[in-house]
């Protein structure tokens, strides 16, 4: 696969060079929905009575041309892009692990609980990798039920995953009010990690350089699933099981090892957001990213560049809509209200575009 | 046998008049003609593809005719969906159960009809009743359909067209997975339906049960029917005459060649390992026999085939020997060396291969290229991967000499292997499968679904494993294949083997006799 292939979403490996008729139909299907979705939006906002340009440009500049809105979004595209890999794993191997909030949280709160601890007696670095480490093992356990029953007993991990996303929110935070409280502090939260034992910020800047793990985890599990025996496995498990078993392959060996290694990443996910910039988890708190990064995926088709590509948009929108929408004085919610609009869009088009093409074929 | 009189006077009860019926690729009704007798069981007999799952579609409103008519009590009638046959009086019991499992048997019955139609759970009790008197039928209406037992769900299925007063019984291979205490059971059960004016079709492989529940017999070849045995014609033989003028039709030659005497004989170059099978045994599963006690050896260069009704546990059998079906017990030993215990996976990088008869489904990934697929069994293998990384250029080198060597015709060897024709896939597995050191080959219906040239083209390569000194495992139910290719047949039936016949004159009529189950 040359990396014209690679970087282009709408290329499997399997087609030739794009072609005039890829880029057109990248435009139909992903370009155009968003323009449209920005539209309906704006409608929708002149008939509230607000600017929509004013808005848009809030966003734009809050999310991407002021200096600290860009380091924002760029800080928080490494939680989202953890998430990402962890998908990309799971969704290529056919596997749809929803619990991406729950293992998240307790791989956080087990980083918060385990880093300001530990920096007292050991140094920065040896505590930023134990706390990775400790939530990669943490998520990977929590994924470890829904694996097993998929395994060997065909159980539905869709089911088995949110099950278990409810019950790692809820043990998070006995977790946090019980166990793990500060006792220095009024409001119920663990220690804090303070913020010069954090992971670095890139020179000059407040960018967590956790942006640098997410981006690794993506182009690691890209190329992993692209290009070696490993990933080659794993997908004809996602493509095809019978044809897996037929091939030799160890079905439920090769299942439970996607759920630990989706279940790893998602857990790394929450240490790098604690360790990197929050510090500590306060009780109840949910940032729920696994969900919202669920389509980014899915539009990208489980590529990982293009992954990349979607999720700095998302990030823009998340970290420039929060403001915007203060600014002009639509609630917060309006930011959802446009990229669930998106992803619906988006969904249709694909939908038309695969009508079109069954139609061609026949 | 009951109540021919009927059908010397007025109409039959269903009449399919020269109906054809093509499929891409095949013809599975060539102008078949067919009357359907109030009183009588109409035997339909005849190989896999034969065109009878077919002729029931058409009766059942499933499929329509391309050609000819369907007349029902005289009448031209359309059966437009299986909603409009069973309205028409015709109710089928097909041969996979068509019960809601998690539904008790009444719920079932009562399925179907608009609510405001639904008699209800006495209504239904009260006609129930009626049936069970004058058929000796005795449903349990409130057993979950799923935790009866198989009989007993093919006569709630028996029920149910009785409920919708039908004219016309089609039960398609309904003994095919019945004990003989349960067939004996169906056969009286349809000799009183009979006798109470319905037209029973009854569909089977076995010619037994034909000769001692059928009043007349059809047998249905490539599409055609060939052959008819009337009543009157049935009551002059005896049981022994029947029988051979029935095999006599069913497995005759096609063509106008003679048999020959032997397969010819074939030049081995080379001694490779022995295969042998002894007494291997797996357990069955709803829906599937399993296999008893199974001892066969297939030498070096030998090419054993297996002849049976589709369904009689071959391909149980093929997975067992792949590695893909755990066994109850019993060995598997390749060149001496047992292999039973080892996965699918070490099975073939020791030879033992296994080319399945489910190309897109089994076989491939169809949405994968045809280089990826022609290394699917040996991922991560040198030279193609190393250190676990894609080779990308060993891979298409590769994948190139075998499309020239194998004559796969593609656009490319990038292009998705499901893209390409039946038959391309075919060589792009065998080209799979007789890559690097094969030892012993098991080739399940390899020609199943292809057109001549590949037909012919498979089974030079078939032949030609074997010269090259492979054990060779050829599953078919296509006789003609077995026998032009084969040195020994071994007949399954029911997870058994029934009976292994050397190749030779009379092998046809020996396999065909063990194949529709040996007189008793």
């Amino acid at each position: 696969m040359d990396e014209a292939q690679a970087i282009h979403p709408l290329h499997d490996k399997a087609s030739s060079r794009p072609t005039l008729e890829a880029w057109r139909s990248l435009a139909l299907v992903t370009v155009g929905p968003i323009l449209l979705a920005f539209l309906l939006c704006a409608l929708a906002l002149l008939i509230a009575g607000h600017d929509p340009i004013a808005y848009y440009l809030y966003v734009v500049e809050r999310g991407v041309f002021s200096g600290q809105g860009l380091q924002q979004t760029l800080t928080r595209m490494a939680p989202l892009l953890l998430h990402a890999a962890s998908l990309i794993i799971a969704f290529r191997a056919g596997i749809w692990n929803l619990g991406g909030d729950g293992q998240f949280l307790l791989g956080a709160v087990m980083a918060a609980a385990l880093g300001p601890v530990l920096v007292t007696v050991a140094p920065d670095w040896i505590t930023l990798i134990a706390c990775m480490l400790l939530a990669m093992l943490v998520g990977a356990l929590w994924s470890l039920v829904p694996a097993l029953l998929r395994a060997y007993q065909g159980v539905n991990e869709i089911i088995t995953t949110l099950m278990m996303t409810f019950l790692g929110t809820s043990f998070a935070n006995v977790l946090v009010k019980l166990i793990f409280l500060d006792p220095a502090t009024t409001v119920p939260q663990t220690r804090t990690l303070p913020v010069e034992d954090r992971l670095a910020w890139l020179p000059g800047t407040t960018i967590s350089s956790g942006l640098f793990i997410g981006l690794a985890a993506v182009i690691i599990v890209h190329l992993v699933m692209t290009r070696t025996a490993f990933g080659l496995r794993l997908r004809i498990v996602g493509a095809n099981p019978k044809a897996a078993l037929h091939a030799g392959l160890s079905v439920s060996a090769l299942t439970v090892i996607v759920f630990a290694l989706s279940g790893g990443l998602a857990g790394l996910a929450g240490a790098v957001d604690i360790v990197g910039v929050f510090g500590n988890v306060r009780a109840d708190w949910n940032p729920a990213y696994a969900l919202a990064v669920v389509p980014l995926v899915f539009l990208a088709r489980f590529n990982g560049w293009a992954t990349i590509a979607f999720v700095f948009f998302y990030a823009v929108l998340d970290i420039g809509g929060e403001s915007a929408a203060r600014r002009i004085g639509v609630p917060q919610y309006f930011t959802l209200v446009l990229v669930a609009t998106m992803f619906i869009l988006l969904a249709l088009a694909e939908w038309l575009d695969q009508q079109r093409r069954a139609r061609q074929r026949s | 046998m009951s109540a021919n009189g009927n059908s010397a006077s007025g109409n039959p009860a269903v009449e399919l008049v020269n109906i054809s019926k093509r499929f891409p690729g095949v013809v599975a009704n060539d102008n078949v003609s067919l009357a359907l007798w109030p009183g009588e069981v109409h035997v339909l007999l005849g190989e896999n593809g034969a065109g009878k799952s077919t002729l029931i579609a058409l009766l059942s409103g499933l499929q329509q005719p391309d050609e000819g008519h369907i007349e029902i009590a005289g009448e031209r009638r359309q059966i437009t969906s299986p909603s409009a046959a069973l309205a028409l009086g015709i109710g089928t019991v097909f041969q996979h159960n068509m019960l809601v499992p998690s539904l008790t048997v009444a719920e079932n019955l009562l399925l179907g009809a608009p609510w405001w139609q639904r008699p209800g759970r006495a209504g239904l009790a009260r006609a129930l009743a009626a049936i069970g008197k004058d058929f000796g039928l005795d449903v349990p209406l409130d057993a979950k359909a799923g935790e009866i037992s198989l009989g007993e769900q093919q006569q709630v299925e028996i029920v149910r067209a009785l409920l919708h007063k039908s004219r016309v019984l089609i039960l398609d291979e309904a003994t095919s997975m019945m004990t003989p205490k349960g067939i004996d059971v169906l056969g009286q059960l349809m000799r009183k339906l009979a006798a109470s004016g319905l037209a029973i079709v009854f569909i089977t492989h076995k010619l037994d049960e034909a000769l001692n529940f059928g009043d007349r017999i059809s047998i249905l070849r490539r599409g055609r029917k060939i052959a008819h045995l009337a009543p009157e014609r049935l009551k002059a033989l005896d049981k022994a005459q029947a029988r051979s003028e029935i095999i006599k039709a069913m497995f005759a030659r096609q063509d106008e060649q003679s048999d020959a005497a032997a397969p010819v004989p074939r030049p081995q170059l080379a001694a490779k390992a022995d295969l042998d099978i002894s007494a291997l045994s797996i357990a069955p599963e709803p829906g599937l026999p399993g296999l008893s006690d199974i001892s066969l050896t297939v030498r070096s260069g030998e090419i054993v085939g297996i002849a049976g009704i589709d369904g009689n546990g071959q391909k149980q059998l093929a997975e067992a020997l792949a590695g893909q079906r755990a066994l109850a017990s019993g060995t598997i030993r390749l060149g001496g060396a047992p292999v039973e215990h080892l996965t699918a996976g070490a099975r073939h990088k020791l030879g033992l291969r296994y080319l399945t008869d489910d190309r897109l489904a089994e076989a491939t990934v169809a949405t994968f290229p045809l280089n990826l697929n022609l290394l699917l069994k040996t991922i991560g293998e040198e030279p193609f991967w190393r250190r676990g990384i894609e080779q990308t250029r060993e891979i298409d080198t590769y994948a190139e000499q075998q499309v020239k060597r194998y004559d796969i015709r593609t656009p490319g060897i990038h292009t998705p292997i499901g893209k390409l024709s039946g038959g391309n896939i075919q060589k792009a597995l065998l080209a799979r499968e007789l890559a690097g050191d094969a030892k012993a080959m098991i080739f399940n219906k390899p020609t199943y679904g292809l057109d001549y040239q590949n037909i012919a083209l498979s089974r030079a390569r078939i032949r030609e494993s074997a010269e090259r000194g492979l054990a060779v495992l050829l599953i078919s139910t296509d006789l003609d294949e077995l026998l032009e290719l084969s040195d020994r047949i071994a007949v399954m039936s029911q997870g058994r083997i029934a009976g292994i016949v050397e190749n030779g004159s009379e092998a046809r009529w020996a396999v065909g006799n063990l194949m529709v189950g040996e007189a008793a």
